[in-house]
């Protein structure tokens, strides 16, 4: 923004954040207003910044491990998953199929369970308080099922470099089967709530469109992406994990507004319910860690893997230089990559709908300062 | 004709309330009476940490070898040890474990050969000092003793 507007009479500079509860954590969005109208935006952040990438250059490989979790600590299983497949790629070892079974059912749910939050709190930004309420009750169960997996709810650190730390628990099968059963007549409940409803939708439609071509440009990923009409999911793009292995659609939408991405999120959780399906029906036997040595040394040179995870690509790029500390770590976080594109979508429309469209982005600010 | 009615006759908003008033059943209550109530803790639960001893004994089961602290990524495990005249082996003197900085994130007790070190279902670690939140090993060995609330 340049500094004369700051002393135009008729404009107005607004701080939002960072203590605004519906910039979902601590953003700073500085408003410049004409009345009720956006004119332009300015975004600070760096509130959350913990120099993520810095530490991770003075850890050993597995000491690294817990330290992803807090990068987007609402999917903390993608991020693992992520981080473990770089490190994999570093090393050049495979995890085994049991072990690829059961990553996939975890992050699946994980998707869930962050695609739940965000309904949550979107709805309550926009007025909808009842939503979040039952959100919750769901997520609910998908921690309980981390909690007895790998003993912790958020911050799980499910996965170990080469496979997984702890085999399934007995009855996770079932447990994981009841909440398939469970789950897709909740999301219709939401849907009934909010699908039709005219404040919903009028809060919603035409608010924050982004194109696909503005996507392209911004290097916007994930469910902000499909829902202008790109059907670009990395699952399905470079496969990791084992996800060819199963079947499933890329719900894409066309105009790129608020309500489309509502849409597709609401679609997204439906496609996770049939994958984890597939993949606890059969859970192949043996092994649950590759063949990875105690001290991980990767031989000198470099990674990027990334994976869809529930707001994006999740990138990560690692260079070693032969010893047990990575040389560099960088993380590509979905979140500060679509943040970007806020300014983009709120220009010329009105105070409110930065609050809506803040929302639908999606993001956590202890991915986009890491 | 038809959007106009369901409009004017609020269907839309209706359909919402159905399900608010469906889910007002009170089998549908979720809410943990907490303090009076105590959770389900998973039995895999990172939560205090806890250093074990041979039941038959009570001596303690650490031997003293580190490996816990250069596992842990904090380095907030701190470990003296001593080679016993008597009996030629290293022992561990002194142990320390600075709960305050610790993320639960269960290496050291993945990395503890002879499964001394363990990380509990007990999740009640506040305390009123920051020094309180640094554990000895007869704290470790104890454990926290919080209040427990009847209501």
């Amino acid at each position: 923004m340049p500094d004369t507007t700051f002393l135009d009479s008729t404009e107005l500079v607004l701080n939002m954040g960072p203590q605004h509860p519906s910039t979902h954590g601590v953003l700073r969005v500085i408003l410049k207003l004409d009345g009720e109208k956006v004119l332009g935006t300015d975004c600070v952040i760096g509130y959350l910044h913990r120099g993520v990438e810095k530490i991770a250059e003075a850890r050993t490989y597995t000491q690294f491990n817990p330290y992803v979790d807090r990068l987007d600590y609402v999917t903390a299983v993608s991020n693992g998953l992520g981080y473990c497949l770089a490190v994999e790629k570093l090393l050049n070892v495979e995890a085994s199929s049991r072990a690829q079974a059961v990553r996939v059912i975890l992050t699946e749910l994980n998707r869930i369970a962050s695609h739940l939050l965000w309904l949550g709190t979107h709805a309550l930004d926009i007025g909808a308080i009842t939503p979040v309420f039952y959100c919750f009750r769901e997520r609910e169960a998908i921690l309980k099922i981390f909690e007895q997996y790998c003993g912790a709810r958020l911050t799980t650190h499910a996965f170990r470099i080469g496979g997984l730390q702890y085999d399934v628990y007995n009855g996770f099968e079932r447990e994981v089967k009841a909440f398939c059963d469970m789950f897709p007549t909740k999301v219709d409940e939401y849907e009934e709530l909010l699908t039709n409803n005219r404040i919903w939708v009028d809060r919603l439609k035409n608010v924050g469109i982004l194109s696909a071509e503005d996507c392209k440009q911004y290097g916007v990923t994930g469910p902000v992406l499909r829902a202008a009409g790109v059907e670009w999911d990395l699952r399905k793009a470079q496969p990791y994990s084992g996800y060819e292995k199963y079947e499933f659609a890329i719900p894409t939408r066309q105009n790129g507004d608020t309500y489309d991405r509502y849409i597709v999120r609401m679609e997204e959780m439906r496609q996770s319910v049939r994958i984890v399906r597939q993949a606890v029906e059969v859970i192949p036997e043996g092994p649950i860690t590759a063949k990875v040595p105690k001290v991980i040394k990767p031989p000198a040179g470099e990674a990027y893997v990334s994976i869809e995870a529930p707001k994006g690509e999740l990138g990560y790029y690692i260079v070693s230089d032969g010893s047990t500390q990575p040389y560099r770590v960088r993380v590509r976080p979905p979140s500060f990559i679509n943040l970007q594109a806020l300014d983009r979508m709120v220009r010329g429309a009105l105070i409110a709908d930065v609050v809506a469209v803040i929302g639908t982005l999606d993001i956590v600010l202890g991915e986009v300062d890491r | 004709m038809a959007s106009l009615l369901k409009k004017i006759f609020l269907v839309d908003l209706l359909q919402g309330l159905r399900v608010t008033f469906r889910n007002q059943n009170p089998k549908y209550i979720c809410t943990e009476q907490y303090p009076a109530e105590r959770p389900q803790i998973a039995e895999r639960y990172r939560g205090a940490p806890r250093l074990n001893t041979n039941p038959e004994t009570g001596e303690t089961l650490c031997m003293g070898c580190n490996m816990c602290a250069l596992a842990c990524p904090e380095t907030l495990i701190v470990v003296t040890s001593a080679r016993n005249e008597t009996t030629k082996r290293k022992e561990m003197v002194s142990f320390t474990f600075d709960t305050s900085r610790c993320m639960f994130c269960g290496l050291c007790e993945d990395a503890c050969p002879t499964d001394a070190l363990e990380l509990t279902q007990e999740f009640e670690l506040a305390s009123y000092t920051r020094e309180g939140q640094v554990w000895d090993a007869k704290m470790l060995e104890e454990g926290p003793k919080p209040t427990r609330y009847k209501c």
